[in-house]
């Protein structure tokens, strides 16, 4: 939130910006099965305890919870935390009020996503992308292709480290030469086309 | 028993050992796997962290396709059963996402109703087939190899009732059964970093040799483990964990089903084990040399 914004609210009033990143994030978690015991945080910060990359975040899985409650969501978003989470679920199963902390990192994520909140060439965002286009393209992952788009849009030069270990795997024959794909791929894509629009469709609540 | 068979992406390729030793070890104990026919990617973490609904989509297609032999659905990667399990839960608990994910299926004349069980094989041979069947199949025993059961994170959570979520035991009480010697292992649901390993190396490299270093001080003389990204990062990466760190890691790390297609009297090609990136040396002993 920026400083002028501030001065204007009066206290307890949101922000423009983070009402709307709020309802979209609400309604995310509203999906989550269990998604309604964010509400029942007690601050005690098992999952941060829990966490084996905590240490590299800049905003721990608990602060990211006490952030949400304080109306600041956009701060969570610009942090590196929600990129971090490699989806281990040991937050989750050790939270002693049934919070889905993983869940919900994964709604930050795609409310940064799709609000295009992070930095250039950011590499969780790229690697995400990769998969998605490739996915849609082939109905299967295809891990060379994603490798390659990958260093593509973030950076060309990792290839090269990355050789040794490519031919390695090539001559044990774990590397496939071509994509598979599935056979269905025109049906698959119209299924992807409604899905879309089904992504975009929010349940109203009856006032 | 009969299960609907997902691969999935990895087993197809980086994995192709854990597909090779998961069909052998199903067929030599007697139970078939039908491959699911024209299966596509369960979407992983990846795209379930871009889009929702449409993640869910794609992955309630498999569920759909399986539906129709109504036998359970047996998916050995890690990430696919936990996307495929998740993705079972969410739309047997939210009916609204249920009609939208199967509007979207209506495009291919599909319909997922939600009959399904998504399982795993682990849980399947303990299940299932049973330890004691396994262990009176078994041409040889592991007496003595010091094993390192390692788990990884998405077989065992978030919490699906199955095993302990810190101290797991399925695989411990496997090759237990089958003579092995099951070294004290507390990393054994430790983070290996997933994808981490790609897009920030500096925090992959460190669990994973913290993962290794747990495994060697405890003297194991390999990792067996249930996952294919697991497996590759903990396998694949130690020479720059080594040079990184100035350690001197040379520790073998296999799928569950290639020992225990070993001791099912499987032949490395049979297993995938000429697939692994370090020399297989099992010091098995046949059933009858110990008696």
């Amino acid at each position: 939130m920026k400083k002028g914004e501030i001065e204007n609210l009066v206290p307890g009033q949101l922000g423009d910006k983070e009402r709307k990143l709020r309802s979209f994030f609400l309604q995310q978690v509203s999906n989550i099965p269990g998604g309604e015991s964010i509400k029942k945080c007690i601050q005690c910060g098992c999952c941060t305890g829990s966490c084996p990359v905590s240490y590299m975040m800049d905003i721990t899985p608990r602060e990211v919870i006490a952030l949400f409650r304080a109306g600041d969501i956009e701060s969570i978003l610009s942090s590196r935390t929600i990129w971090i989470c490699a989806s281990c679920y040991a937050c989750t199963v050790r939270c002693p009020q049934g919070v889905q902390v993983t869940d919900i990192l994964y709604a930050l994520k795609r409310l940064a996503m799709d609000q295009k909140i992070f930095p250039k060439r950011f590499p969780v965002y790229a690697l995400s992308q990769s998969f998605v286009n490739l996915t849609n393209r082939f109905g299967r992952s295809y891990e060379p292709g994603l490798i390659i788009l990958y260093a593509l849009k973030t950076n060309p030069f990792k290839l090269l480290g990355m050789l040794p270990l490519f031919i390695k795997l090539l001559m044990k024959g774990r590397i496939g030469i071509f994509p598979e794909r599935i056979k269905k791929t025109e049906a698959f894509s119209r299924i992807l086309k409604e899905a879309e629009i089904m992504e975009m469709i929010v349940p109203v609540e009856e006032s | 028993m009969e299960y609907t068979y997902y691969p999935g992406c990895s087993l197809e390729a980086s994995a192709k050992g854990y597909d090779e030793s998961v069909r052998f070890v199903f067929d030599t104990l007697g139970h078939k796997l039908v491959e699911l026919e024209d299966w596509n990617c369960c979407g992983a973490t990846s795209y379930m962290s871009t889009k929702e609904t449409i993640s869910l989509v794609i992955s309630a297609r498999n569920l759909a396709l399986a539906e129709k032999s109504g036998r359970d659905i047996v998916a050995p990667c890690s990430a696919c059963y936990l996307v495929l399990y998740k993705t079972n839960k969410i739309l047997k608990e939210n009916s609204i996402m249920h009609a939208k994910v199967n509007q979207a299926l209506k495009r291919d004349n599909l319909k997922y109703n939600l009959s399904l069980e998504v399982r795993h094989p682990l849980e399947v041979l303990i299940n299932d087939v049973g330890i004691d069947t396994i262990s009176a199949q078994a041409d040889l025993r592991l007496d003595g190899v010091k094993m390192a059961q390692y788990y990884g994170c998405q077989i065992v959570r978030p919490d699906r009732g199955l095993d302990d979520k810190d101290n797991p035991q399925m695989m411990d009480a496997l090759f237990e059964a089958l003579g092995a010697d099951n070294i004290y292992f507390p990393m054994k649901v430790r983070c290996c970093g997933g994808m981490l390993m790609t897009t920030y190396p500096d925090v992959g490299l460190e669990l994973n040799k913290k993962i290794l270093e747990c495994a060697v001080e405890n003297k194991a003389e390999m990792i067996v483990t249930t996952c294919p990204l697991c497996q590759i990062n903990l396998e694949a990466y130690q020479n720059r964990i080594n040079k990184k760190y100035k350690t001197d890691f040379h520790m073998p790390v296999y799928f569950f089903t290639q020992i225990l297609g070993a001791v099912l009297g499987g032949s490395h090609a049979e297993l995938g084990l000429k697939r692994n990136l370090f020399p297989v040396e099992l010091k098995t002993q046949s059933v009858e040399a110990r008696k």
